[in-house]
């Protein structure tokens, strides 16, 4: 007992010296510029709230959150859609070609994006989509599916074959089983996908500020890219910026803590 | 006899016909397949064949050059510190942000009362970007004795301006970061290992190091590979942190394969060269990978 306790307080300090750098963020953006630089680590007496209006405007958070809403949500259903089909039939095929397609979207985790980041770009222009949001859903859906569809294929293949058989016996296509019987099935699988593409695209940075760069379509981490760089000086300006440009995925973070954690583990272990 | 045979024979084709009805049509694989071409195997595909040009990016001209880009990359100080630099930052997030990771488990995996509060704050950095962490820790690196990491510690160390401190302390940003995930993934092997083997442990004498040594270690090799998998390739792939924090700097201190090539290309225009640079990398991270998956299977166990 007397150890636990001991533990706990141990524990604690950990989180409270691992809390530094969030300390630094807040107590920085409630200060004004005389503060910050005669009382940098003191708490903000008084707090100010006037960077984060100045912030809010300067860093156009408002347009950028409608781009990066759009570009995630939809891509996380192309998501959903797309590697949920293919996993289905890459976890119940039992044909060498079958397997050899599984090798191949598993290449895709490893192969490092740069690789290809060149041609993709040309390939996009030529397309005529730099700088729209088809642009980026498109790229969001090809460079996660690999990791979506490893997700989905484990989870699929410990399912029991018996419940899209007994559909089928039943009189059901494929298709039916698939999306009556085998999907909802897959919901546990299905949030944790959600959720870790949801953070890696909500989060993404170079390729948003290659292909949206100037468009007037910037993501959240571009327009605070962009705004950062600008008042690079003002401290409490710039961290005022990145509480708010961190603040909707956290919120939804804390919202689904829970889940999350849990969805990423039981994810990984696969 | 032959009816027997016939039998049996009709029984195998019906068989094989129930399996073949059991498994979906490849069509439910064509869209995913027609996109994961489309934005990355194709893309991947023509940069290797970049690789072996001297093409500028600009316009059509280009011609093929055989090794030559690797040739340069050779005889480049820069591309070749680069090299050395990407290893021993990946050597370094993978160590402490796995060792980390795992004392963090242990720790929130027993009965406190704030395991659940802990395991949230420790997960947190992961949702947030690596740009704006960039971002914030270059002011807790900032060089000022009163303020940042300085001011809490007392020390007078330009974290990120010092050219023997600035890869650690890129490193160290990154470990804050992602320890959390390290963890998350251990906790999820510590459930799996059963109580009983614990207190069976426990009647036998062991201790709490030779429980963890003998009983909890190995049942978490399927965690240690994952663990160890993901932050080496993320280690090797690292760009927007060191883009945003150093871009490379001070000289050449925290210049990586990822900001080298990043670097021939748009601001040298040496389209070729940078691909070539990108394969390397490429095959560092294949080639790493292989040997982890390989050895570590190869060690792990089930409860």
């Amino acid at each position: 007992m007397r150890r636990t306790f001991l533990l706990e307080i141990v524990m604690i300090a950990v989180a409270v010296a691992f809390l530094f750098p969030v300390y630094t963020l807040v107590s920085l953006s409630l200060k004004d510029p005389a503060q910050i630089s005669q009382t940098p680590l003191a708490l903000p007496n008084p707090p100010t709230l006037a960077n984060f209006g100045k912030a809010w405007t300067a860093a156009a958070l408002g347009p950028s959150l409608v781009n990066s809403t759009v570009i995630t949500v939809v891509s996380l259903l192309a998501l959903i859609a797309l590697g949920s089909f293919a996993a289905y039939f890459l976890a119940r095929v039992q044909t060498r070609l079958g397997y050899g397609l599984y090798i191949l979207f598993l290449l895709g985790i490893v192969l490092p994006f740069q690789l290809g980041m060149i041609p993709l770009y040309e390939l996009v222009t030529d397309l005529g989509l730099i700088g729209t949001h088809a642009g980026m859903i498109l790229f969001y859906t090809g460079i996660q599916l690999p990791f979506t569809v490893f997700l989905y294929t484990g989870f699929i293949r410990a399912l029991p074959r018996d419940y899209a058989s007994a559909a089928q016996i039943d009189g059901a296509s494929h298709l039916t089983a698939f999306t009556r019987v085998i999907f909802p099935l897959l919901r546990p699988i299905t949030g944790t996908v959600l959720i870790l593409n949801a953070v890696f695209i909500w989060n993404d940075f170079f390729t948003p500020l290659l292909y949206l760069g100037g468009s007037g379509f910037e993501t959240v981490p571009v327009s605070v890219f962009a705004f950062v760089g600008q008042y690079v000086s003002d401290h409490g300006l710039v961290f005022a910026g990145l509480v708010l440009g961190a603040l909707p995925i956290v919120l939804v973070f804390l919202a689904l803590q829970r889940y999350v954690i849990k969805g990423f583990a039981s994810g990984l272990k696969g | 006899m032959t009816s027997l045979t016939m039998r049996r024979r009709s029984a195998v084709s019906r068989r094989r016909r129930r399996f073949s009805a059991a498994s979906p049509s490849w069509l439910f694989a064509a869209p995913a397949l027609v996109v994961y071409a489309l934005v990355v195997l194709y893309p991947a595909a023509a940069g290797v064949v970049y690789a072996f040009t001297d093409w500028s990016g600009i316009g059509q001209d280009m011609s093929f050059v055989g090794l030559a880009n690797f040739g340069t990359l050779l005889h480049d100080e820069q591309a070749m510190g680069s090299i050395g630099n990407t290893l021993l930052l990946t050597v370094a997030i993978v160590a402490v942000q796995n060792g980390v990771g795992l004392l963090l488990a242990l720790g929130v995996n027993a009965k406190l009362k704030s395991r659940a509060l802990l395991r949230v704050i420790f997960f947190a950095p992961v949702v947030v970007s690596p740009v704006m962490v960039a971002f914030l820790w270059k002011y807790v690196y900032n060089p000022d004795p009163s303020a940042g990491l300085n001011g809490l510690l007392g020390l007078q160390v330009d974290w990120l301006g010092d050219p023997s401190v600035a890869l650690w302390s890129i490193a160290g940003m990154v470990v804050w970061q992602y320890a959390g995930y390290s963890m998350v993934i251990f906790l999820a092997g510590l459930e799996g290992v059963p109580k009983e083997l614990h207190e069976a442990a426990m009647i036998d004498g062991a201790g709490t190091f030779q429980r963890f040594r003998y009983v909890t270690w190995p049942l978490l090799a399927p965690a240690v590979t994952i663990n160890l998998m993901l932050s080496t390739i993320g280690g090797l792939k690292l760009f927007d942190q060191i883009f945003a924090a150093t871009n490379g700097g001070p000289g050449y201190a925290t210049e990586t394969l990822s900001t080298v090539l990043y670097k021939q290309a748009f601001v040298f225009g040496k389209f070729g060269y940078s691909t070539a640079i990108a394969l390397v990398l490429a095959l560092f991270v294949a080639a790493v990978s292989l040997i982890q998956v390989y050895y570590l299977r190869n060690r792990e166990v089930t409860a």
